[in-house]
């Protein structure tokens, strides 16, 4: 491999970035938009459920219960219908997605030891919404069905009623429990793989669909001289792109960064050669620009969107899936990212990673040099 | 004294599939000459000219450039070949002095040499007022003379330009030319394809390809004066159409077919005959004859002839010659 000539063809290939105006400004402009989007509107927090509330009893106990579901941030009282079918038509227009019905009769039979009971119903269309809504729901009648437990033994004259298991919860590394904070740093690794393979995809498609690599293939240039070269502008523009993530990230998004500036730099610099070299390869696969853009979205977009642990916990998906989630670079990048983000722990806990990661890119870059032969057939 | 082969092809092949893009060509191209590589489109010419560059690789048979073997020592090869192809392929959005600067680098060129090779290069194509010009923004001819520039910037002992000059007017088209004369002359073995039959007449061998197969070769003098092609007729009158229809609608004429101020037609019978036999034809229609002779046939004759002939012999050898004629012209 020549120095001489790969400098050329970087040189040749900046170039062609910086002239390329539109491009340009799309590679630098992408991150940011989809930080915007999936930082703010990606949000996997449940609260403020839509909720509709039948009180037929109108006790003071009843409007006890319906005041403390008023203040909770969990859940937010849309109506107060007055009958059973005005409830039910809320959740028919989707306009709530629970329905709570306090029979009348119900603070009576509080005062007489019955034990009343206390209608829930959920839309169940959007089942993740509707779980955790009813996973507070039972928490809170559960509190105030304690409090009441509780009154009535003081009542008895029993003197120390404090429950005989208490729990203690620390939440690490994200104590506000923000979906955001795991989102952000996720979505970093995403946009890197997406960028990563779109803008590389490019650069060999076009050489071909040009006529210009058959005159770059009749001169001695060497197919991994060619490859370097062209890798080298895509890396500067990478950088710049992580740079402006984790900018945004720390800044905008009030993501805490606890890890190491330089270990996200090694880590991001290895996935990137990764990340490239796999567009190098849909490149090279291609021959066409479109054909390339394709394969990009379906090799780099999905995988990495779906298939990474960003949106979807890979612990829950079937084994076939688990399996093929491992192979891509993604995965791990997704993964190692939110650690240094949010852990702050070195390469003594992803040196795993770290390794794969590395055998990973080599490998993608090896397979390129070898799918790239200098000639036409 | 036997002249120096600078490449050597021997029962050259390459197949895609079923389909037999070059047949088994075998020819040999004398150092320092102009070689003309003719044939309609899609009859082997480029499959032929990147196969000797190494772009593609032959299915079998052997080729030679400068004693290198083009299966095994391409990139050898690739360091002293110059390579046009037959689409402009330098970059559009790089300017002229960037263009050639790159592709010098490619080659290796570097420091003062890399310098006064560009500056040769720009002054070959005229370039040197505009070399911070965009490429894109040059014409047709300007850009072809700086692909030629940029191919021909490490000294290569090799040029092969693939239909250098297709869409380019006539006089760029000399210009081109006369840049082409001065290469041979001083060494340089220069293997050209074009379908510009004028062109034909510049190159100092010939070989005709049709079909994957070679039909005819040698200088332009021995295709003309080769005996099986002596029977090329051109007939004066002053009613040319009358006499035209006339002539094609009698068997023992082929080939007939307007050039100018004349009718060309090819006959088997020898030229006495021939004179008698269109003389009372034309007194029989009552046109008025002027004259009927023999001609050394032009090249696009000789190439139409071989072409039906190759043809007939082939098991497909039914097409009109006006459409063979046409092939000729447009490959």
């Amino acid at each position: 491999m020549k120095m001489k000539r790969v400098m050329a063809i970087s040189k040749k290939e900046f170039i062609h970035v910086i002239r390329d105006t539109k491009s340009l400004v799309a590679s630098l402009l992408i991150p940011i938009t989809l930080l915007v989007l999936f930082g703010w509107a990606l949000n996997l927090d449940v609260d403020k459920i839509e909720t509709v509330i039948c009180d037929f009893d109108r006790s003071p106990k009843s409007r006890e219960l319906v005041s403390r579901i008023e203040h909770s941030r969990f859940f937010r009282v849309i109506a107060h219908p007055s009958d059973m079918a005005e409830a039910e038509e809320h959740i028919m227009f989707g306009r709530a997605a629970i329905m709570m019905t306090i029979p009348s009769g119900f603070g009576r039979d509080l005062e007489r030891d019955g034990s009343p009971k206390i209608g829930v119903a959920i839309d169940g269309s959007d089942s993740n919404r509707a779980g955790i809504g009813l996973g507070y729901m039972n928490n809170m009648i559960m509190m105030f069905s304690n409090e009441v437990l509780k009154d009535k033994m003081i009542s008895l004259g029993v003197k120390k009623i404090d429950p005989p298991v208490e729990m203690r919860q620390v939440v690490w590394f994200n104590p506000e429990l923000e979906s955001k904070n795991y989102i952000v740093p996720g979505l970093i690794a995403v946009i890197m793989t997406v960028i990563a393979a779109m803008i590389t995809a490019m650069t060999i498609a076009r050489e071909w669909e040009r006529g210009t690599m058959e005159q770059l293939i009749s001169t001695p240039v060497r197919g991994q001289e060619l490859i370097v070269g062209k890798l080298i502008p895509y890396i500067a523009i990478g950088y710049l792109d992580v740079f402006i993530s984790v900018v945004m990230s720390i800044w905008v998004f009030k993501v805490p960064f606890n890890g190491s500036y330089a270990l996200l730099f090694f880590i991001s610099s290895i996935f990137l050669i990764g990340a490239m070299s796999l567009g190098m390869l849909i490149s090279i696969v291609g021959k066409s620009q479109l054909v390339a853009n394709q394969m990009s979205m379906l090799i780099a977009f999905l995988p990495a969107f779906l298939l990474s642990g960003f949106t979807f916990a890979i612990e829950n998906m079937p084994m076939p899936l688990q399996f093929i989630s491992k192979l891509f670079p993604a995965t791990y990048f997704v993964a190692m990212v939110k650690v240094v983000f949010l852990k702050g722990v070195g390469l003594r806990v992803l040196w795993y990673d770290t390794v794969l990661l590395v055998v990973y890119c080599a490998l993608l870059f090896v397979l390129a040099k070898t799918k790239f032969k200098k000639s036409l057939e | 004294m036997e002249k120096e082969i600078a490449v050597s092809v021997r029962d050259l092949y390459k197949i895609f599939g079923k389909f037999h893009a070059v047949d088994g060509i075998s020819f040999d191209v004398p150092k320092g000459s102009i070689f003309g590589f003719l044939g309609p489109n899609g009859a082997g010419k480029s499959t032929t000219i990147k196969m000797l560059c190494g772009l593609l690789t032959p299915t079998s048979g052997t080729g030679r450039v400068g004693g290198l073997d083009v299966s095994r020592e391409s990139d050898a090869i690739k360091r002293r070949i110059g390579y046009m192809s037959q689409r402009f392929s330098l970059y559009d959005d790089l300017t002229v002095e960037e263009n050639v600067v790159f592709f010098g680098s490619l080659y290796g060129l570097t420091g003062a040499h890399l310098s006064e090779r560009v500056e040769y290069a720009l002054r070959l194509a005229d370039l040197l007022e505009r070399r911070g010009d965009m490429t894109s923004t040059l014409p047709g001819g300007i850009k072809q003379r700086l692909a030629l520039g940029c191919a021909v910037l490490h000294s290569p002992e090799f040029l092969f330009l693939d239909e250098p000059t297709s869409g380019v007017d006539p006089i760029s088209r000399r210009n081109f030319w006369n840049i082409i004369h001065e290469f041979a002359n001083s060494g340089i073995t220069v293997f050209v394809t074009t379908h510009y039959m004028e062109e034909a007449e510049y190159c100092d061998y010939l070989v005709l390809i049709y079909k994957g197969k070679i039909v005819i070769q040698g200088t332009p003098y021995e295709l003309k004066t080769a005996k099986d092609i002596h029977n090329i007729f051109a007939a004066r009158t002053n009613s040319l159409a009358g006499l035209y229809s006339l002539l094609s609608s009698r068997g023992e004429f082929s080939e007939v077919n307007l050039f100018g101020d004349a009718i060309h037609f090819v006959s088997e019978m020898d030229g006495g005959r021939v004179k008698d036999a269109v003389a009372s034809l034309a007194a029989g229609a009552g046109i008025d004859l002027e004259s009927v002779e023999g001609i050394l046939p032009s090249l696009e004759d000789i190439f139409v002839m071989a072409i039906s002939r190759a043809d007939a012999a082939g098991e497909n050898g039914n097409g009109a010659n006006g459409a063979k004629r046409q092939a000729v012209k447009k490959a």
